[in-house]
């Protein structure tokens, strides 16, 4: 049998797309868990309630659903720095982050996935927007717009991101708070309103990851679960805390994952995520560009 | 000694219970039983390394669906012995198979145990949280691969058979829920020893302090991979007689989520210091389930679950056990 060529290569394209939007999905993690140290296993359910907020919008007022979530991101930034707080006064301050915190995150994964449910049953759900539907295609390469628009938004996002934490002093305080609190604190820096911020930040970025999740599937209340191995396995790859290793092990997954399910079927691509996983922590704890 | 005496007292309990039940004579008790008794099981497993060592297990739905599909892939054996093999060894394994219950349980427990101890081993060096995010991984791909595993019935799920004839029990629900009752027993006296026992100590010094501790000369990786193989174990064991239990399984019921939520919100909510709390917090909100489960729905009911579980970690860091014996303290010192 001759190797299929035409389709090896389309299916490494699918998979720089979808890495791309993997890319959007990890940074909020990559902040919390990687530089605040703040295991938010909810995080995924946040992209579901974003999700759920671009589909009420599209539907009943026929908006764009990455138009909405750039709208929604600051109430999700608020929101994020509300839950910040609770997580900071009930554990943090305490010292009870490690079982405690990991259980109040659980909580509030499963009590958000159950109100959604309760809410708007388990049909998947879906939007309508010019770009989803249309491909372009050069020769034998097919790029599906409903690819191509998440893709293109997820790494503006990031790059907007790479450059806030780069370049500012608040981003740069983000980085810090992590490996010194002390030192930070004679910045005159507040390490809790650091993280305070750097946390709603990461909410944020949940709602448009979340509008960009129902532009390229139909989603229902439990899909966030299937992102929770995602999302940690591409942040430990990429090396906790590093944003462009972030973008790094992002592609690669998205490109492994896309050739498992083209040439295996597409019910075997959870388990990538994990064998990447276990791999990495055997291996090289520390990720492709740890420090 | 004081071990024995609690094995006995126990195991004298666990018989008043099951011939009390038995004196109402109505089977769906049994079938309600079963459930709290299982989550009785998977709560104070869970605790043996959630609570004890202080690193969260998130991945107790594929514990406990490694053990139920352990049982099935051996009751799928049974039934293949005749086209596999010729027909004297087929006569000679059929002597054997199908394998009873409690040789099912065990055989889930070793395999429960080995997916934890290689769980432990890859994950364990690291920083507690790859532990608990590797668990969650963990369920995602186990169903992965069960759904993908035709032999065992795939994503469409599998016919079990419970067998008609009883010796000495009226019903199968009613033997399952016995020996349910004796796994629940099992396990408290296992967890009661740890907690009374030098491995407990080390347990304990890890969860408060695992620098301190491993500078100390405490063996921690050691201890950490005995909690995580015993727990694994012991919740494969509670999920070994589900698939006669149920009838039919596949995966989505085995890997259901509310063995992964209740089996955490249980000893948070009773309490994670002692072997009482995932009791309490196991029976309380199991029975909690069983009467929401008949009167409102089941989604409903998990909801209360999910946010007794958040309302219980903030307010109260030690469960009702913990707020029990605070308040007996205080009475003692006024």
């Amino acid at each position: 049998m001759d190797f299929p060529v035409e389709l090896f290569i389309n299916a490494v394209i699918a998979g720089l797309l979808l890495g791309g939007f993997y890319a959007a999905v990890t940074s909020g993690i990559s902040i919390s868990f990687g530089m605040l140290d703040i295991v938010n296993i909810a995080h995924p359910a946040f992209i579901i309630v974003g999700s759920y907020i671009a589909y009420i919008f599209n539907i009943s007022l026929g908006m764009d659903p990455i138009i909405v979530s750039v709208v929604m991101a600051p109430a999700f930034y608020v929101l994020g720095m509300m839950v910040y707080q609770i997580y900071y006064l009930s554990f943090e301050k305490r010292g009870q982050e490690s079982l405690r915190g990991l259980a109040f995150f659980f909580g509030v994964l499963f009590v958000t996935e159950v109100v959604l449910i309760l809410v708007y049953g388990v049909d998947y759900r879906y939007v309508e927007a010019v770009y989803i539907g249309p491909t372009l295609k050069f020769g034998f390469i097919d790029l599906p717009l409903r690819m191509l628009v998440p893709c293109i938004s997820a790494l503006v996002l990031f790059a907007a991101l790479h450059l806030f934490i780069t370049r500012t002093f608040t981003g740069r305080a983000v980085m810090a708070v992590s490996q010194d609190q002390g030192a930070l604190q004679l910045m005159a820096a507040d390490p809790v309103r650091i993280k305070r911020i750097a946390f709603g930040l990461s909410i944020a970025t949940a709602a448009v990851a979340g509008a960009l999740l129902i532009v390229i599937q139909p989603i229902e209340p439990s899909v966030g679960r299937e992102f929770i191995g995602r999302v940690f396995a591409i942040c430990v790859l990429g090396g906790l805390g590093s944003l462009p290793g972030t973008l790094i092990a992002s592609i690669l997954l998205g490109v492994v994952e896309s050739i498992t399910a083209t040439f295996y079927g597409p019910s075997w691509a959870p388990a990538v995520a994990f064998g990447f996983l276990l791999l990495t922590l055997a291996f090289r704890p520390s990720g492709l560009l740890g420090r | 000694m004081r071990n024995t005496i609690f094995f006995l007292v126990s195991l004298a309990v666990a018989l008043v219970i099951y011939f009390g039940l038995r004196a109402f004579g109505i089977d769906y008790l049994f079938v309600a039983g079963y459930v709290i008794v299982q989550y009785v099981v998977l709560a104070t497993a869970w605790n043996i390394l959630g609570g004890y060592t202080g690193y969260v297990n998130f991945g107790s739905a594929a514990f406990f669906a490694v053990g139920a599909y352990s049982s099935v892939t051996l009751i799928t054996i049974a039934t293949h012995i005749e086209d596999w093999f010729s027909e004297s060894v087929a006569a000679a394994l059929n002597t054997v198979f199908p394998l009873p219950i409690p040789v099912l349980v065990v055989i889930a427990g070793i395999v429960g145990g080995l997916i934890g101890y290689g769980m432990g081993y890859l994950t364990l060096r690291l920083r507690g949280a790859f532990f608990a995010i590797a668990t969650l991984a963990l369920a995602v791909v186990l169903a992965t691969l069960v759904v993908n595993w035709e032999f065992v019935g795939g994503s469409s799920g599998a016919y079990v058979i419970a067998p008609a004839e009883m010796i000495f029990f009226k019903s199968y629900k009613e033997y399952l829920f016995a020996l349910m009752l004796l796994m629940a027993v099992g396990s408290l006296v296992v967890a009661r020893a740890i907690e009374r026992s030098k491995l407990g100590y080390g347990f304990a010094a890890i969860r408060d302090d695992e620098l301190a501790a491993e500078a100390s000369g405490v063996p921690t990786l050691n201890l950490k991979l005995v909690a995580t193989t015993l727990s694994g174990a012991m919740m494969a064991m509670a999920g070994a007689p589900f698939p006669y239990f149920i009838g039919f399984i596949q995966p989505s019921s085995a890997f259901g989520l509310e063995y992964a939520v209740n089996s955490i919100a249980m000893p948070m909510i009773g309490g994670t210091l002692s072997w009482m709390g995932p009791l309490v917090g196991a029976v309380l909100l199991g029975t909690l389930q069983q009467l929401a489960n008949v009167t409102i729905s089941s989604a409903v009911n998990l909801l209360i679950v999910g946010l007794l579980l958040i309302v219980f970690v903030i307010i109260a860091p030690n469960g009702i056990v913990g707020l029990v014996q605070d308040r007996l303290r205080a009475r003692r010192t006024k």
